[in-house]
C-alpha cells in the first residue's frame, strides 16, 4: 500500500489528498488526515466511540459532512479519533470512530481547524482505487 | 497548484490594477487589484487573480471584484476581497465572508507608558493569559444557558454589558454598536449553538491574539488626539479574535443550504465554495440573520475579552482602570457582509458589500459613524503579525467612492503554515521575538511558527498602498510589546 494520505501546501489553509481502495478508506485517511493536523495521532489511544451516520446529495457534499462532523465533535467533546471504520454507500455514510478525550498532560494540541471548504473538493474513482482531495480552513 | 497566473493584468496608476472582464467568459465586471508592482509577483505566482475573476461571476455584483494589498489566497473567495451586490438581483454568499464570521479587531488605549510597562511586562502577559482563555479546546469563564446564548446571538455587546463586563462608551466606538439587528437566533443551528455555548469569552488559536503595544510614530496627532492617542510610547492593546466555532458552523451549514439553492436558481459559478442565493431569498435573508448571529457573538466575545483585560491591567499595575485610562478606542469586523448605501455609477443604491479579509473605511461626516469620529473619519484596525506590529488608519471619501467604503485589513500571509513551520521552529520564533524584546506566552509552540513574522507580507507595505491609493490613510503606527498567542 502506498501513502494513506498527503498534505497540501495552500498559502492560509491545508489540503489533504487521501487515498483508498474504495471511498470508505480514502474517507477514514482523509479523517485520519485531519486529526493528525490537530494532534499526533501516536499519541491517542482508543478509549471510546462514536457512531456517525450520514446522507448527502453527492459523494462531494458527503466527504465535507463527514469531516465537518467530526469538528464538530472535537469542539463540542473535546475528542480526538484515531481510528475511522468507514462504509459508504450510495450517497450514504455509517462509521464508527475510535479516540479519546484530550487529555493536555498528553496530547499536545497543533493546528485549530475550523472545517473542511467545498474549494477544490475532489473525489475520484478508478481500477486503482479511489482517492478524494479537500482543504480546510484552519 | 501554485502554477505562475497567465492572466493580463492592466496597470491604471502606480497601486491599482485591472483584470478585464475579457481574462474569463462569465465576468460580469472587472477586477480591480490594489497593489504595489514589487508586490505583484507573488500575487501572480499564487493565483489568487483567478479567484479575483471568480468573484466577478457572482450574479448582480456591482463596480469591480475588489482585492486589497493583503489579499492572499483563500478558498472561493480571496482572502482580502471585497464585492458588493445589487439588493434587487444581486446574491449573498456565506463564502464571502468566511467561516470566521466577524473576526475582528478591538483596541483599547491606556495612559501607560513603555517605560511604566516594560518592567512589568512578563508578570502583566502571565496575568492576561491567566485571564483571558486561549489556545485550541479552551473554555470560557462564562457559562451560558441556551436561552442566554440566545439573548447573546440577539443582543450582541449590550448583553456583555448587563452583565456588568464593559462600559457604556465601549458599545458606541464599535462597529454597528456591538449588534447586528437582523439577528434571529431561530436560525443558528443547533449544532452551532452547541459550539457556541462553551466557547464564549475565549480568544482561540491560530492567528487570533492579544497583544500589548506601544506607539511607535504618529502621522497626524490631530486625529490620533481624538482616539486618545497622544505621544509614542503610550501603551495600546489590541484583542483580535471572532466567532469562534459558533460562526464556522453558521458559515458550514449555510454553504451546504446555498450551494443547494444555486442549482435550484440556476446560477453558474467556478467554485462550489462561492455558494450563494439571491439577496431577498429565503436562504439569503435565513443566512444574513444567523450571520448576524455570529457577529453578535463575536463582538460578546471581544466585550467579555476587553473586560478581562482591564481587570488584569488594574491589578497589575494596582490603579484604577480609570486612572489607567483604558478606553475602547473603536472595534472593527474583517469578515462581515453588510446591507449599505453606496452611489454606483452616479446612482444610490443599497447593497450587500461582502467583506473578507477586509475593513470597512468609511469617511469623515459618514452617518453611521459614532459623533466621536464624525470629523475624523472611521478608525480602521490593522494588525501586522507577532513581530512587526500595527498600523490604526483612518476611512477616507475614496475609499466610499471607490472601494465601498473598504479598505485593507493585516499583512496577508505570505508563507503556508507547514513551509513556515519547516523553515521555523516555535521556540526559536519565541526566542527572535524576546531577543527584541517582546514578551510571548502561547500555549502552543508550533502554532507561534505558523504566526512568524517571515510568513507575512510586510504590513508596513500593505498600509503605505492602501494610503497612497487614498483608500485609508495611516494615522498611528504601534509595535509589539507583549503577546499572548492562542
Amino acid at each position: 500500500m502506498e501513502k494513506d494520505f498527503e498534505l497540501i501546501d495552500h498559502t492560509a489553509d491545508v489540503g489533504v489528498v487521501a487515498y483508498g481502495a474504495d471511498l470508505g478508506q480514502a474517507f477514514s485517511n482523509a479523517a485520519r488526515a485531519l486529526f493528525s493536523l490537530i494532534t499526533e495521532l501516536g499519541d491517542v489511544s482508543e478509549v471510546i466511540y462514536r457512531d456517525i451516520e450520514l446522507a448527502a446529495p453527492d459523494e462531494e457534499d458527503l466527504l465535507v459532512a463527514w469531516l465537518n462532523e467530526l469538528i464538530y465533535l472535537f469542539d463540542t467533546e473535546n475528542i480526538l479519533f484515531r481510528r475511522f471504520e468507514v462504509t459508504v454507500l450510495d450517497n450514504r455514510l455509517q462509521a464508527r470512530v475510535y479516540g479519546e478525550k484530550v487529555d493536555s498532560s498528553r496530547h499536545q494540541l497543533k493546528t485549530g481547524v475550523k472545517a473542511a471548504t467545498y474549494h477544490m473538493l475532489g473525489v475520484s474513482k478508478d481500477d486503482s482505487g479511489c482517492s478524494v482531495r479537500v482543504i480546510f480552513d484552519i | 497548484m501554485a502554477a505562475q497566473w497567465r492572466g493580463k493584468v492592466n496597470r491604471i496608476d502606480d497601486y491599482r490594477w485591472e483584470i478585464p472582464t475579457s481574462y474569463k467568459p462569465g465576468m460580469r465586471v472587472t477586477g480591480l487589484i490594489y497593489a504595489s508592482e514589487s508586490m505583484l509577483e507573488h500575487i501572480f505566482e499564487e493565483r489568487v487573480f483567478e479567484q479575483v475573476a471568480n468573484v466577478a461571476f457572482l450574479p448582480g455584483i456591482v463596480g469591480h471584484s475588489l482585492a486589497m494589498p493583503d489579499i492572499h489566497w483563500g478558498y472561493g473567495f480571496p482572502i482580502g476581497g471585497v464585492a458588493a451586490t445589487g439588493m434587487r438581483d444581486g446574491v449573498i454568499s456565506p463564502g464571502g465572508v468566511g467561516f470566521d464570521i466577524n473576526c475582528g479587531v478591538r483596541l483599547l488605549r491606556t495612559n501607560l507608558t513603555v517605560d511604566e510597562v516594560k518592567p512589568k511586562i512578563e508578570q502583566l502577559i502571565d496575568e492576561l493569559y491567566y485571564n483571558v482563555p486561549s489556545g485550541l479546546g479552551s473554555e470560557g469563564k462564562i457559562r451560558v444557558s441556551e436561552k442566554e446564548l440566545a439573548q447573546v446571538l440577539a443582543q450582541g455587546s449590550r448583553w456583555a454589558l448587563e452583565q456588568g463586563l464593559g462600559e457604556p462608551e465601549d458599545i458606541v466606538v464599535t462597529e454597528e454598536a456591538g449588534c447586528m439587528k437582523q439577528a434571529n437566533p431561530d436560525k443558528v443551528s443547533g449544532k452551532a449553538k452547541k459550539r457556541g455555548i462553551p466557547q464564549l469569552g475565549t480568544l482561540g488559536s491560530g492567528n487570533h491574539f492579544l497583544e500589548v503595544e506601544a506607539v511607535a510614530e504618529i502621522y497626524d496627532p490631530d486625529a490620533a488626539g481624538v482616539m486618545g492617542i497622544t505621544e509614542v510610547g503610550q501603551i495600546l492593546v489590541l484583542i483580535h479574535t471572532g466567532s469562534r466555532g459558533l460562526g464556522h458552523e453558521v458559515c458550514g451549514d449555510y454553504v451546504r443550504r446555498l450551494g443547494e439553492a444555486v442549482r435550484r436558481y440556476g446560477i453558474t459559478l467556478p467554485d462550489r465554495q462561492l455558494a450563494c442565493a439571491p439577496v431577498g431569498s429565503a436562504e439569503g435573508q435565513d443566512y444574513l440573520e444567523a450571520m448576524a448571529c455570529a457577529a453578535n457573538y463575536a463582538w460578546t466575545n471581544r466585550q467579555c475579552i476587553a473586560h478581562w483585560t482591564r481587570e488584569s491591567f488594574a491589578k497589575v499595575f494596582a490603579r484604577s482602570q480609570r486612572e489607567i485610562g483604558l478606553e475602547q478606542v473603536y472595534d472593527v469586523c474583517h469578515n462581515i457582509a453588510k446591507i449599505e448605501e453606496h452611489t454606483v455609477s452616479g446612482k444610490r443604491e443599497t447593497l450587500c458589500v461582502h467583506r473578507k479579509g477586509a475593513t470597512r473605511a468609511f469617511p469623515a461626516g459618514h452617518r453611521d459613524l459614532p459623533e466621536r469620529y464624525r470629523g475624523i473619519g472611521q478608525p480602521v484596525l490593522i494588525p501586522g503579525d507577532m513581530g512587526r506590529g500595527s498600523y490604526i488608519a483612518l476611512g477616507t471619501e475614496r475609499a466610499m467612492a471607490e472601494s465601498f467604503g473598504s479598505t485593507c485589513h493585516g499583512a496577508g500571509r505570505l508563507q503556508s503554515r507547514s513551509a513556515a513551520k519547516r523553515s521555523l521552529k516555535g521556540v526559536e520564533v519565541a526566542r527572535q521575538l524576546a531577543s527584541r524584546g517582546i514578551t510571548v506566552k502561547t500555549g502552543n509552540l508550533s502554532s507561534l511558527a505558523e504566526e512568524a513574522s517571515q510568513a507575512y507580507k510586510d504590513v508596513a507595505e500593505v498600509v503605505s498602498v492602501t494610503d497612497k491609493a487614498g483608500i485609508s490613510r495611516k494615522v498611528v503606527r504601534a509595535t509589539p510589546v507583549g503577546v499572548i498567542k492562542g
